[in-house]
């Protein structure tokens, strides 16, 4: 047993139900007890689908057990058929159904049904959603796919994409583009978007762009084995990543089309004079192994961080991680314990978080600015407007997203440390709406209480400022100026000094240089 | 208000379906149980599925420490390779290390736990000779293929009955989770009326545990309660039939059964609720402005269908199309059943496929459901009000009569405001 507050990731079945919803024309029926529904709301709410997904529970209830549950499945399986049609129906058990062992293929299978009825083999004692998506879709291609003549044009299938992926709708349509910018045609996307008798065509294709290894790996490697279908192996996500999958995709299909890199704005905005205060930010990174893998490229390469630490949650990808982590000299931390992983931040004190939502939170509570780069997310990240994190457009995306906690951290750092400022406080309000009128001339008084106090505290720990350094102090510019002090004051206290001359100003301020 | 119906819909034929539920299992319940009963901590013994089930229903309450969580069970505990009990007081031991505020803790099964019959309940026995007095460990299902939804909070209250202490004094005790500010308004009300001693379950806090014995008359403010139901019976307690206090109409209904077994004063009750009920009637009246003459089918969710759909019909002037319930208690819903015009088709249970074709055949003004069908009804341009909403909002009692009827009356409010079409 394991005690367990959140999980990263769900049971396996709902890696299937992904698939299946992403789907069209293809029905899953799961033997499983009332209230396993729950996983449909995921569908309806957080990505906001507007049918239900395509399945079908069996409901079974503690009086079914003593007696057929195994007619159950297979009336819930003949309802499901004659009122959906569906081209093809996989079949399966939920955590509990897998403890009662009616055999759901099996049962599927003596009915006769006049489609492709395909088993899935689920263990949910040991695995996740993930291995879920990757078996269901490999199961599909397995059954329906078949071996054929490559089309005429140079073409390729898309691979990975499900229902509730993160940014999977915009991605999907991102790499698209750029294929059809390089000439080559899109034979099957898949499992989002297609139908099984699309799966059975995806023979045809010349090569597989794999974008979700997490969801489409084995699938891949199936076809390369049997359809003679390599698969690219770079995620293209950030602009370094993007221009090795063109790369990639052109030795691939021998494309040799021109390709306009114009809208690719991410690289100009990161070596842009604005971003110089990006340099050397500490951030730590967490999420599936995929986008993690993605993320720390582009933190260190494409943005200037400093990668703090880093590690993922679907153990899956563990060796990958583990790699990275030994290229970026970090430990990774590999765990779906989210106890731990905010023990990782805590003792790392990173200056930015980049992880799920789940890290969202953990930065919450410890005041640390954070962006969201992978699943599980909550129904924000589940935008309407286009927001892919692939491609150019993707990198142009993750720059505006990492960067607006950071402002806002930037400004509530100022906020912070102006609170006494008699125009620039929180009561205030924002000066653009004249808020602070009323309350300023209250206010105003403070900034002088607190010098007050500071001067009557200082024959403890702090050091007395001689006038002179305090006349040097106010010289520096006013939103640094708290910082010098307090540094100022720190490094003096450290000294064992018990006046502050200028010397200690800048003796001070060449300690704490960075 | 409108007259009361000539005959009730207690005797109408109910629909019986079996089939696929789109419900709730009971181990939602928690989610409300644990902010109610403060020093409690809910350990649900399942699967991955559980946990995730939990964490999708909780949403954002997930990051605040909650004081609940899953043992999830994992191959070597199925494959006998552990032995489950062993592993149980280990994760036990963990958490109330980790917890020591904790006073109660309720080991609560689910439909993996309750397959492979692990025994909680001799489990909680044994923890409660471990950690007592400090804490008390007790047992109950929330599984799906045992419990819908709200009937988790059933099984909890009902499992906290069997070890109330006994007492033979004459007390009034009021069964059912109540957000806090709706509990102290009815404190208050019965209070005024003079009617006590008033004892509440659950309690807040183990401390202020309540007894009860053959003097005992209770009340009940949710209609999900049936097994607590039998429970105090069970304990010599007498159970004040009434309709649910849902609208002006349900809360002096359900006061007034209350007051004539204390044999309470007209002239006082009247004294005590007039004000409230003007309030109550006034909110409603303004509200309910959109529900009139409009139509409504409810899928089963809560139990709370039958009492709900009497204040619409009754207080808001809509009709009743299908009034379906997970399930239907005579001795709990009959006095609301009274009260519910005749008309609508009363179905309990679901085969949720069959259910959507009587809903898109009817073509009701607004659907009352669960959340993996709101969206996709909505996209059919059917107006809907998403079920579980009236399980976490306060909605009980005369101050809360307008927030109950502006529920309902905000999906048709958006409806009529939007003017861009989907296509």
């Amino acid at each position: 047993m394991k005690l367990t507050v959140w999980t990263y990731e769900g049971p396996p079945h709902v890696g299937a139900m992904r698939v299946a919803t992403g789907m069209k024309k293809l029905h899953y029926v799961l033997h499983a007890p009332q209230g396993d529904t729950y996983a449909d709301l995921l569908f309806t709410m957080i990505e906001r689908r507007d049918h239900r997904p395509p399945v079908t529970y069996t409901t079974f209830q503690a009086r079914d057990l003593g007696a057929d549950t195994a007619g159950l499945f297979k009336k819930a399986c003949q309802d499901a058929y004659d009122r959906f049609q569906p081209e093809a129906i996989i079949v399966g058990a939920s955590c509990t159904a897998e403890l009662i062992q009616d055999d759901p293929g099996g049962l599927a299978e003596t009915m006769g049904l006049p489609i492709p009825v395909i088993p899935l083999e689920l263990p949910s004692y040991q695995r996740k959603e993930n291995f879920g998506a990757d078996e269901t879709f490999f199961q599909l291609v397995k059954h329906l796919a078949k071996p054929q003549a490559k089309t005429e044009r140079v073409s390729c299938n898309i691979i990975g994409p499900t229902a509730l992926g993160f940014r999977h709708r915009d991605d999907v349509a991102e790499i698209t583009n750029l294929l059809f910018e390089l000439g080559i045609e899109v034979n099957v996307t898949a499992p989002m978007g297609a139908t099984p008798s699309d799966i059975a065509q995806m023979g045809k294709a010349h090569f597989n762009v794999l974008l979700y290894p997490e969801t489409g790996e084995t699938a891949a490697r199936y076809c390369e084995k049997e359809f003679d279908q390599p698969y690219t192996k770079i995620v293209p996500i950030g602009a370094g990543a993007t221009h090795d999958f063109i790369t990639e995709v052109r030795a691939l299909s021998g494309s040799t089309a021109p390709l306009d890199s114009q809208a690719l704005r991410q690289t100009w905005w990161s070596r842009s004079v604005d971003s110089t205060y990006l340099t050397g930010k500490r951030v730590f990174i967490f999420g599936d192994g995929t986008h993690v893998k993605a993320a720390a490229r582009i933190a260190r390469d494409e943005m200037g961080f400093e990668v703090a630490g880093l590690g993922c949650y679907n153990r899956e990808y563990a060796r990958d991680i583990r790699t990275i982590a030994k290229e970026f000299g970090v430990e990774a931390l590999i765990t779906d314990d989210y106890l731990l992983v905010e023990k990782t931040i805590e003792a790392l004190q990173p200056e930015m978080i980049l992880g799920t939502q789940m890290e969202r939170h953990i930065g919450k509570r410890l005041g640390i600015p954070c962006a969201v780069i992978s699943a599980p997310v909550h129904v924000q990240d589940f935008p309407a407007r286009y927001s892919p994190q692939m491609g150019f457009e993707g990198a142009n995306v993750i720059f505006d997203t990492w960067i607006h906690p950071l402002v806002m951290g930037l400004e509530e750092h100022l906020l912070h440390m102006f609170r006494e400022d008699f125009e620039f406080n929180d009561a205030a309000g924002p000066s653009h709406h004249g808020g602070h009128q009323p309350s300023g001339t209250a206010s105003v008084q403070v900034p002088a209480a607190q010098e007050q106090s500071l001067a009557l505290s200082t024959g403890g720990d702090v050091a007395i400022w001689l006038a002179e350094a305090e006349r040097e102090l106010k010289k520096i510019p006013f939103f640094v100026r708290g910082k010098a002090r307090r540094n100022t004051e720190t490094y003096a206290t450290s000294q064992g000094l018990s006046e502050i001359s200028v010397d200690t100003l800048y003796e001070a301020k060449a300690f704490y240089a960075r | 208000m409108p007259p009361p119906p000539a005959t009730g819909c207690r005797t109408a034929p109910v629909l019986k379906q079996r089939g696929q539920r789109e419900v709730f299992c009971g181990l939602t319940g928690i989610i409300w149980l644990h902010r109610k009963i403060q020093d409690a901590f809910f350990l649900v013994v399942g699967s991955r599925t559980c946990a995730h089930l939990l964490q999708s229903a909780a949403g954002v309450m997930i990051f605040a420490e909650p004081r609940f969580g899953t043992a999830i069970l994992e191959e070597a505990d199925l494959a006998g390779l552990k032995d489950a009990q062993a592993e149980l007081d280990r994760t036990v031991e963990e958490l109330l290390a980790r917890r020591p505020d904790i006073r109660q803790l309720f080991l609560v099964g689910s439909c993996p736990s309750e397959v492979i019959k692990l025994d909680l309940n001799r489990a909680a026995e044994r923890l409660t000779q471990t950690y007592a007095p400090r804490v008390r460990v007790l047992e109950y299902s929330g599984s799906g293929i045992e419990t819908t939804f709200t009937q988790g909070e059933d099984a909890c209250l009902a499992a906290m009955v069997p070890v109330l202490p006994s007492t033979d004094a004459r007390e009034l005790i009021v069964v059912g989770a109540l957000p806090d500010v709706v509990e102290d308004q009815m404190v208050a009300l019965l209070t005024d009326l003079g009617i006590g001693p008033l004892r509440i379950l659950p309690a807040r806090t183990i401390e202020d545990e309540i007894a009860v014995g053959p003097n005992t008359v209770f009340a009940l403010t949710q209609p999900f309660l049936g097994d607590t139901h039998a429970a105090l019976i069970r304990r010599g307690a007498r159970h004040i039939a009434a309709p649910f206090p849902f609208g002006e109409e349900g809360t002096t209904a359900w006061l007034s059964a209350i007051a004539e077994e204390f044999n309470i004063p007209r002239a006082l009750f009247d004294r005590v609720t007039e004000a409230p009920r003007r309030r109550a009637r006034q909110a409603i009246s303004q509200a309910a402005v959109p529900l009139n003459d409009k139509s409504v089918f409810f899928f089963p969710d809560s139990q709370l269908e039958i009492p709900l759909a009497r204040f619409l019909t009754r207080e808001c002037g809509m009709t009743a199309l299908e009034v379906g319930s997970p399930y239907i208690h005579d001795a709990l819903h009959g006095p609301d059943l009274d009260l519910l015009p005749k008309g609508p088709q009363i179905s309990e249970g679901q085969d949720v496929d069959l259910q959507l074709d009587r809903c898109r055949a009817a073509h009701p003004d607004l659907t009352v459901c669960g959340l993996g069908l709101a969206n996709p009804l909505e996209a059919d341009g059917f107006a809907t009000k998403w079920a579980i909403e009236l399980v976490f909002t306060p909605v009980h009692f005369y101050e809360q009569a307008g927030d109950l009827a502006a529920l309902f009356a905000r999906p048709l409010r958006r409806k009529s405001i939007l003017k861009v079409a989907a296509e």
